[in-house]
């Protein structure tokens, strides 16, 4: 059969398979078979030496040097870094972002499990609709939602004309319903997997058992939904310390008291606003510094679950 | 589960069995109503206003630009992460721990610590401005090398050499065996980069500063910041720019959902 085949797929008259050739030709198979992985990764790791590799060495490269303009460079060691310790703006600039992402995943996460287990419930009539309703709010892209919000609050024209955005804390309630807006949806379609992926025997067997609802969540729901909680949490934590469109669209600008500005934010100021590319760097590294800081306890978390 | 009925059942008025019997979804059906109503108000609010947004601003070109940018990405990004990918999860060759542990420690670092030195490097390769700038960085999807290696270690090694028995070139085990297997990933990848590519602010921000180049989002959002302008063709450009992603999501749903389910099972 096996050589049926070959005939079939190969234009060679058959005297040139013979034992010699075969031989040659497995060995040259052998070579081809060795360099296609290569070949495979060239493209991919071409594109990404290029264009995420050098970007990344460049930048550490330029956060150690003073950029008056993007063309002019001076080594200075880490001058950049200290000035950043010392530099209040930064240093709002990180409370401000620390304090929309616990305020973000404050909210977030029980809304989006209230609702995962809201709509796992077959009491509730309409429950495909009901998630895709609740989902569907996670498909606009976060400009767009930036530019919704920001006519839905305009104090002359919108429905809700409050003057949100003179105020510090109103415009940062303005930017976290936004983001929720993007997010509880979406968290909530995370949950709603694990949650139907817990046995209903296993809850039914606990309640035959006498337990409650409230131990009933704690020992047979919570351990199934952990992996997904953890994930949810670094994911809102990454996304959160990176967050900048949301707030540099829907306020336009750093608002009130600089209640917009966070860390990236600075840094597009810094780099692109005045062109300092250097201390743009700088605010960079230390937004990496930053996301380590923030994720670790998750990946442990994470890990310790599924472990 | 059975519904408890309302035990004055009996004499009780439908209307408050009704709401008995079914708060809870009441409860949530005006909740949906409340999410879902930003969007409707953008819509009532867009109606009439599609001919001059077409008309009066660049718009169209934008849009334009970004159906090329995104569609442009995706494709390279797909191509790039599934032949990597396929290589990464079926042969074993020197320095694939290397490899994959310089490009997976990449995947942990914010991007936007790249956009400086980026910036440089677009800068000096004579790239501002261009298309090309916008697109490269995505194209290299780290994150979609790993969910296609992934998903290629499930295909089997029997079929492989059967292709190879067979006369089938490397690239076409790539091509004709792995690729049609992993079909609802390969969508699934698709639609996030197509979706993260039309939605994508900061970067093209940073490297497109003629405004007949911007793609949908930078300009929408110069027009949103702008003081003054009209709410009813800001609100038609939202919506458009919304639809394209959102029509995707529909038509690749069901690919949607078992590409991420299979991720997710198949650790």
């Amino acid at each position: 059969v096996c050589i049926c085949v070959h005939l079939r797929f190969h234009p060679l008259p058959p005297p040139l398979l013979s034992f010699a050739t075969e031989q040659q030709r497995r060995v040259s198979l052998a070579a081809v078979k060795r360099a296609a992985p290569y070949l495979f990764l060239a493209p991919f790791l071409a594109v990404f030496a290029t264009f995420h590799l050098y970007p990344l060495g460049r930048s550490l490269a330029l956060s150690l040097c003073a950029t008056p303009s993007p063309r002019r460079t001076a080594f200075v060691g880490l001058a950049n870094y200290a000035y950043l310790v010392r530099d209040i703006t930064f240093w709002l600039a990180v409370g401000n972002t620390a304090a929309y992402v616990v305020a973000f995943l404050a909210v977030q996460l029980p809304l989006s499990l209230g609702l995962a287990m809201a709509l796992n419930d077959r009491r509730v009539a309409g429950r495909n609709a009901l998630r895709f309703a609740f989902f569907s709010t996670s498909l606009a892209g976060s400009v767009f939602a930036a530019i919704i919000f920001a006519r839905l609050v305009d104090p002359r024209h919108g429905p809700v004309r409050v003057a949100w955005l003179a105020s510090p804390l109103l415009a940062r309630a303005a930017v976290l319903i936004a983001w929720l807006w993007l997010s509880v949806g979406f968290g909530m379609v995370y949950l709603l997997a694990a949650l139907q992926a817990v046995d209903p025997a296993l809850r039914d067997a606990a309640a035959v058992d006498g337990a409650g609802a409230a131990s009933r969540f704690r020992h047979v729901t919570l351990p199934a939904i952990r992996p997904v909680l953890s994930f949810l949490l670094l994911a809102g934590c990454v996304s959160g310390f990176q967050s900048f469109e949301l707030q540099y669209v829907l306020i336009g600008g750093p608002g009130p008291q600089l209640a917009g500005l966070t860390v990236v934010g600075y840094l597009y100021t810094v780099g692109f606003g005045q062109g300092n590319l250097g201390y743009a760097s700088a605010v960079g590294w230390a937004l990496v510094a930053i996301t380590m800081v923030a994720a670790a306890p998750q990946w442990r978390l994470g890990r310790d679950a599924t472990a | 589960v059975r519904t408890p009925i309302c035990p004055c059942g009996a004499t009780a008025n439908i209307g408050a069995r009704i709401i008995n019997r079914h708060w809870p979804t009441l409860v949530l059906a005006l909740l949906a109503a409340v999410a879902v109503s930003p969007l409707a108000w953008v819509v009532w609010q867009s109606l009439g206003h599609y001919g001059a947004l077409l008309d009066d601003h660049a718009y169209g070109r934008w849009w334009v630009n970004s159906v090329f940018v995104a569609s442009t990405q995706t494709v390279i990004a797909v191509l790039l992460a599934s032949l990597g990918g396929f290589a990464v999860a079926k042969y074993r060759f020197r320095g694939r721990r290397v490899i994959l542990a310089i490009v997976l420690s990449v995947l942990l670092l914010p991007y936007q610590v790249l956009l400086p030195g980026g910036y440089d490097l677009v800068r000096r390769l004579g790239l501002l401005d261009t298309f090309w700038a916008v697109l490269a960085p995505g194209s290299a999807s780290v994150f979609g090398l790993v969910l296609f290696a992934r998903a290629m270690r499930s295909v089997p090694d029997d079929l492989l050499a059967a292709g190879r028995i067979d006369g089938c070139s490397e690239v076409r085990l790539w091509w004709s065996i792995a690729m049609p297997l992993v079909r609802p990933m390969t969508a699934a990848f698709a639609l996030l980069t197509f979706a993260g590519s039309w939605n994508a602010f900061l970067w093209p921000q940073v490297v497109l500063q003629d405004d007949g180049r911007y793609t949908l989002p930078i300009g929408l959002a110069s027009l949103s910041l702008l003081p003054g302008s009209d709410l009813g063709v800001l609100m038609a450009g939202t919506v458009l720019g919304v639809l394209p992603v959102a029509a995707l999501f529909f038509a690749l749903q069901n690919d949607f959902v078992a590409g991420l389910t299979a991720g997710a099972t198949k650790g």
